[in-house]
């Protein structure tokens, strides 16, 4: 056997889902037995078989990706109950492995995933894919990068009729349930320092209550970083509007023109809550020097 | 000899991994510590915390960048993106030298994000060889490889653990970070005397040295990073010092991470056999 074709026969085994009870299946995902390619490509020893060694590395895998997607998810966790999660765990890891080189990316595809898979969602469908979208979200917002923002100097050189651009670590999320308050609410009750290291992970489980789901709310949020911390800002939905027009690289007039109704309303009253509201962005520093769009 | 070219020609003493746990200690209490060793992975971000925390740990010690997902041991050439990241990274800590692992953890772009162990054959020295010094080549910064703890053994292997990190840091003219845990892990676990592979290591190679704590099961023990370090691999390390001298030596600890001060006391234990072999030299 050579090199490639080990490493690809031991990878199917040590990526094949666990059983009930955290040991390997006789089978793997792709239908071969996983006794047989151990004893093909393992040493036993004196204390342990083929398949028990192979077996560690299979445990340690799950493990390890389970640990970080629940670290990643605890909101969907509070949502689905500690049991539906694990499956939605093991199914999507299943279906989608990690395909970069950091755990940071694990659960990228998760929304998608779920869109293509709500039976495991069933019930909690809405408020579900919600949540997944604000934690994605609040990875995105936590290590995304940052421009140079904007001053109160630079404004005369953008023009008549500027285009803003926002920071690209800025996400813009309109959601049908509360899911911000109910995702600090379930982070107050545990506390989780993720990072990545070489050390083989021990299987540790928390308890989980499951939640009190939340009645149906139409909410606009800003996911942003302040000071290295991330945070969540509920917005109007002409605010939200506005902003989701600027971030698509419109120009001013035409992003308050078509987020904006000016129907019935006086004139002073608008232009004062514009004011506002981009006081308040510039001050958050959401604006940056650059003309060249954002990566959205 | 622990200045040498595999470590940039420095002369580091005893530190310890960055860890999140410790950032606000650091950060307040700016403690005396000859170096950090930080995963790399954890900031190849593009902003945020990660880096704000970096570039103020940067401005008061030395960093030294290690790796867990390089995998030179996989078949497959390395990953373009995330060169370019580490390369990026390598600007930002001005790291004197860099380290990963001698194993392998992905597929076909599909990652296990675990230390996989090789089989030791010739034709994966070969192979993991040329690929240390293609990363090497991109990065230009010294690249030493870190032997791992392991679990099984292969039927197709042809050397020793130790005989496969002699070729392989041979044939690329690379380091060695000698993890002395993992070689008591792998000791215990596959039955060999570790003072065995410790006696066979090319030891002008060696740049850096990890110590760490492990859990024992009842058939095998898991590296697992949690514990204190253990007598019988505090008195390996001892003779590795003997006979490498004195070497930038670094403790992790990576789960059920206690306090910044009984993490870093547990790691200046080490500069007890340090000046032992310090005074046998003199």
């Amino acid at each position: 056997m050579n090199l490639d074709q080990i490493q690809r026969d031991m990878f199917e085994a040590v990526r094949t889902p666990l059983t009930s009870t955290e040991r390997m299946k006789p089978r793997t995902l792709e239908g071969r037995s996983t006794r047989e390619i151990a004893n093909r490509v393992i040493k036993p020893n004196d204390r342990l078989t083929s398949v028990e060694r192979l077996e560690i590395y299979n445990r340690q895998y799950w493990f390890r990706l389970i640990s970080t997607f629940t670290d990643d998810f605890p909101g969907l966790r509070a949502i689905t109950g500690a049991h539906a999660f694990e499956k939605i765990a093991v199914a999507y890891l299943a279906d989608c492995p990690s395909r970069s080189f950091t755990l940071r990316n694990l659960g990228s595809c998760l929304e998608s995933w779920l869109r293509d898979n709500p039976e495991y969602i069933r019930d909690v469908e809405t408020i579900a894919l919600d949540m997944v979208r604000l934690e994605w979200a609040d990875i995105e917002a936590f290590d995304g990068s940052c421009a140079e923002k904007l001053t109160e100097d630079d404004l005369p050189a953008l023009g008549e009729d500027p285009s803003f651009r926002l920071q690209p670590y800025i996400q813009l999320l309109d959601l049908s349930f509360p899911v911000d308050e109910l995702l600090l609410h379930v982070r107050r009750r545990q506390d989780v320092v993720p990072f990545s290291s070489n050390a083989v992970n021990a299987q540790h489980r928390t308890k989980l209550r499951r939640s009190a789901l939340p009645a149906p709310e139409k909410i606009y949020l800003a996911v942003y970083r302040l000071d290295d911390s991330v945070y969540f800002k509920r917005l109007d939905s002409e605010a939200f509007a506005l902003l989701d027009a600027l971030r698509s690289g419109l120009p001013l007039s035409r992003a308050i023109e078509i987020s904006v109704p000016y129907v019935n309303r006086p004139l002073d009253r608008l232009t004062s809550q514009m004011r506002d509201w981009f006081s308040n962005w510039a001050s958050l520093g959401w604006f940056t020097k650059s003309t060249s769009g954002t990566d959205h | 000899m622990p200045a040498n070219r595999f470590n940039g020609f420095t002369k580091y003493g005893v530190g310890i991994g960055l860890r999140v746990p410790h950032y606000q200690h650091i950060l307040e209490k700016k403690p005396v510590v000859d170096w950090f060793e930080i995963i790399s992975e954890n900031y190849m971000v593009d902003g945020g915390r990660p880096l704000a925390v970096l570039d103020q740990i940067l401005e008061q010690y030395r960093v030294v960048q290690h790796g867990v997902s390089m995998y030179f041991g996989s078949a497959e050439p390395p990953n373009r993106e995330h060169l370019r990241r580490l390369k990026a990274l390598v600007r930002r800590t001005n790291t004197p030298w860099l380290s990963d692992h001698l194993c392998w953890g992905s597929v076909d772009g599909t990652y296990s994000h675990d230390l996989l162990p090789m089989p030791y054959t010739w034709e994966a020295v070969r192979a993991t060889a040329r690929k240390i010094r293609e990363v090497r080549d991109f990065l230009e910064v010294p690249v030493i490889v870190e032997n791992v703890s392991s679990y099984a053994e292969f039927h197709v292997s042809e050397m020793t653990e130790w005989q496969f990190l002699t070729e392989v840091v041979e044939a690329a003219d690379c380091g060695i970070l000698l993890d002395v845990n993992n070689i008591y892990v792998s000791s215990r676990n596959h039955t060999f005397d570790p003072y065995d592979y410790l006696y066979a290591v090319p030891r002008h190679r060696v740049a850096q040295i990890h110590i760490a704590g492990h859990s024992k099961y009842q058939k095998y023990i898991l590296d697992t990073h949690d514990h204190p370090v253990i007598d019988p691999v505090w008195r390996l390390y001892a003779r590795a010092i003997e006979l490498i001298g004195p070497t930038a030596t670094l403790l992790e600890w990576d789960d059920r991470i206690p306090s910044f001060n009984e993490v870093h006391n547990e790691a200046l234990k080490a500069n007890r056999f340090v000046a032992r072999a310090v005074e046998a030299v003199s």
